[in-house]
């Protein structure tokens, strides 16, 4: 029996129900964040029933090498996240893996992070933010490229949080700082991360593949 | 000799309550604990609540007269949208759910804390960091959209503060759902040994409801303000109809939040009434099974009903139909509600308390407002009264007659509780009948000018309605003065007022079980529990008298 006496907070008498909480309490959580993007999703979708002809020329117009790469970043990141939770589970047997995935998982974020600067630095370059000078000429084309700046600017910030979170702990696990065996933040933040890539999972399609098909 | 042992009866060493355990400014801004993190709140939204008031009585005043006396339309326009914007949500939904909910939900099932103690504390200065958003907004120049930011007016034309007010609303949204995810951890987690789901009191159960409410609909409000932030800001067009977007898309996202958004400001107010009428009734509470399931059915059907706000926008009159039938339905739990609170009176021993009479005005005022909703629900009224002073009055009914008198209601309730102290009999009682005559003074004659035709957020007006807006805004004046009284007659007896013992109403409930005030950790034992909540008689029986000692306290005898 591991000693987890130094890790139980007010106001918990008991740790593995502290522990509990903290997974139900991400859930809920991410109940929330689903209606978050469910609402954007949801915009997307009306505005692209109005316009199918105007989404299908703009999605064109998007670069599909940058989704496709980021898709597989962060499809991976996921992966060495998980494999960091699981691993993390067995206790301090796996600590330099646990460390080790932490650090991978938030390189392929700031992976992310990079590709997509130069997919937006490339969409800038062509014209396609909405203003006065809109390369588009389809009525409902600056919706689509409205909603595209939109969500995926949502989406970095959730992924730069994320970020954040994973880096701390890959560095409290490398100062010996954490308990990775009983500590409950890998399995919450990677429940957190799972959600930021399910999202993408949704967004690509939706972002990079209306109008390719015919 | 082992139940004094069990219910902490025997004489305890000397030690201070959550108000004394720490004295300094600082302990009081790092606190985690759920009951001082109430008070920080109940100080910020009465903040808010004055500042609300004021804005809204120099409408009041501009609107004694048909031509315009006092503001200029513009003005007229910021302040009203002002007044909106920080009732609904710097008052109104953080109200009863911020300050007793946090007080009590801990409290009521035996705990010590919140689950999440810093993230309650985080969500107060989220709240605090919104507040200087909004308000921010007011003194550089003011909003003049109203409350509801409707676009393509808040995106394309309004040369007012939208962003900075916007993004107010859009933090403090935040701070609810951090909030809602709190108490829904707090109520699944952390009940005392023994207090299972069906022996919950109905206030938690309440907040409960609400909570589900703000984790789910919160997040849309924030998206549908995004979208107008950047729209205006960044120019990012999705509400614009010269690119093809669809300004009523807003009116869809804003009133999925903003329906279920009643509901998280009235529902809490039901928990609360719930509490009071059975203990000054002695009566169990009628039904308590269907009070549960009531409140679960308004939680879940409320975020389908959102198109009644949208009859004449031109949405397909399949939706009107399907919208109108489910407004209908909604009442169908919030009538139960109603019945059930009026049943439990029947064989009561009833008294009327200050915290009674708000409850009882609750019902009175809740059950008004309802029935004027089934009007708004059937589409041929809805359209002869759309945007008039009929809606003005039916939803200052619900939120301000519902809502505010409940959250007197159990100000007055659980006072005792909170700072040790008896507030004064005779004057609260004066301040709930007033406030009661105020209300209807100023908002029944709105029904009837709304019907006759007068729209809402003009600052002028034909002279025949200048009879109802007198009486509306004389009624205003008392109603102001009712709001007054408590602030007074409240700070008076933090110093002056008798001391509360445990339990002064006789009442059932974990929170009655220790001190007034608690201390830091709420119980110096833990609590067990083995009966359900509103023991206050035998099943099956009438109430019965109480004890002499409570009869006594509640001035029966």
């Amino acid at each position: 029996m591991t000693d987890t006496s130094g890790l139980l907070r007010e106001p918990w008498d008991n740790f593995e129900r502290q522990r509990s909480a903290g997974k139900f309490g991400i859930w809920v959580f991410l109940a929330s964040e689903v209606l978050f993007f469910g609402s954007l999703m949801l915009t997307y979708t009306v505005c692209r029933i109005d316009h199918p002809e105007a989404f299908a020329a703009a999605g064109r117009a998007t670069n599909i090498w940058y989704g496709t790469i980021n898709t597989a970043i962060l499809l991976t990141s996921s992966l060495t996240m998980a494999v960091a939770s699981q691993a993390a589970t067995v206790g301090r047997v796996f600590r330099r893996l646990v460390i080790w995935c932490l650090a991978a998982t938030a390189s392929l974020g700031i992976a992310f992070l990079v590709v997509k600067a130069f997919e937006y630095k490339e969409d800038i370059e062509k014209h396609l933010v909405p203003s006065a000078g809109f390369a588009l000429h389809d009525t409902g084309a600056q919706l689509f490229f409205g909603l595209y700046w939109l969500i995926t600017g949502v989406h970095a910030v959730h992924l730069i949080i994320g970020i954040v979170l994973v880096s701390r702990l890959a560095l409290l696990g490398y100062l010996q700082k954490l308990q990775i065996g009983e500590a409950p933040e890998i399995e919450v933040t990677a429940l957190y991360w799972h959600l930021v890539d399910v999202i993408w999972i949704f967004l690509y399609p939706l972002i990079y593949l209306p109008g390719r098909a015919s | 000799m082992t139940d004094a042992l069990l219910t902490g009866d025997l004489p305890l060493p000397p030690r201070p309550d959550y108000l004394r355990h720490g004295v300094t400014l600082k302990s009081w801004l790092i606190t985690t604990d759920h009951k001082r993190i109430a008070i920080l709140y109940a100080i910020t939204i009465t903040i808010f609540f004055f500042m609300g008031g004021i804005a809204i009585t120099l409408v009041r005043l501009e609107l004694l007269t048909p031509n315009g006396w006092l503001l200029t339309s513009d003005t007229y326009n910021k302040l009203f949208s002002f007044h909106g914007i920080v009732m609904v949500w710097f008052f109104l939904v953080p109200s009863i759910p911020n300050t007793l909910g946090n007080f009590l939900l801990p409290l009521m099932i035996g705990a010590p804390d919140v689950a999440f103690p810093r993230l309650n504390l985080f969500s107060w200065y989220l709240t605090i960091a919104a507040g200087v958003l909004t308000v921010y907004a007011l003194i550089a120049g003011g909003v003049d959209t109203g409350w509801t930011f409707y676009t393509p007016y808040s995106t394309m034309f309004s040369n007012s503060h939208v962003f900075a007010a916007a993004s107010g609303v859009f933090v403090v949204g935040f701070a609810s759902i951090a909030t809602g995810v709190n108490f829904i951890a707090t109520t699944h987690m952390l009940r005392a040994p023994g207090m299972t789901w069906f022996r919950l009191p109905l206030f938690v159960w309440a907040i409960y409801a609400t909570s589900i409410v703000m984790v789910l609909a919160t997040p849309v409000l924030a998206i549908s303000l995004l979208l107008v932030i950047a729209e205006r800001w960044l120019g990012l067009p999705i509400f614009n109809p010269a690119n093809g977007g669809d300004p009523i898309l807003f009116q869809h996202l804003f009133w999925f939040y903003s329906h279920p958004a009643v509901y998280i400001m009235v529902l809490p107010a039901m928990g609360v009434v719930s509490e009071i009428i059975p203990c000054f009734a002695r009566r169990r509470i009628f039904g308590y099974d269907f009070m549960v399931y009531a409140m679960l059915v308004i939680a879940g059907i409320g975020f389908f009903v959102w198109g009644h706000h949208m009859f004449v926008s031109g949405q397909s009159p399949y939706a009107n139909l399907i919208f109108s039938f489910l407004s209908f339905i909604i009442a169908v739990p919030s009538a139960i509600k109603v019945f059930n609170w009026t049943a439990s009176l029947y064989r009561g021993q009833i008294s009327f308390e200050a915290p009674m009479l708000y409850a009882l005005g609750f019902v009175g005022l809740f059950t008004t407002g309802g029935l004027s909703g089934l009007f708004l629900a059937s589409i041929p009224v809805d359209v002869h009264v759309t945007d008039t002073y009929f809606v003005v009055a039916h939803f200052h009914y619900i939120m301000v007659g519902g809502s505010v008198s409940a959250f007197f209601a159990g100000l007055h309730f659980w006072w005792p509780k909170i700072t040790g102290k008896m507030y004064p009999e005779s004057w609260s009682r004066f301040a709930a009948i007033l406030m009661y005559a105020g209300f209807n003074m100023t908002f029944l004659p709105q029904f009837f000018a709304g019907y006759l035709g007068m729209p809402r957020r003009y600052h002028t007006y034909p002279p025949e309605f200048q009879i109802y807006n007198v009486m509306s805004s004389s009624g205003a004046a008392i109603l102001a003065l009712a709001y007054l009284l408590p602030l007074g007659y409240l700070a008076w007896s933090l110093y002056y007022g008798e001391r509360a013992g445990k339990n002064p109403w006789g009442a059932t409930g974990l929170e009655w079980t220790t001190f007034s005030p608690p201390p830091p950790k709420n119980f110096d034992w833990q609590p067990r529990v083995d009966r359900g909540p509103y023991d206050y008689h035998a099943e099956g029986q009438s109430a019965g008298l109480d004890p002499p000692e409570v009869q006594n306290a509640r001035g029966v005898l």
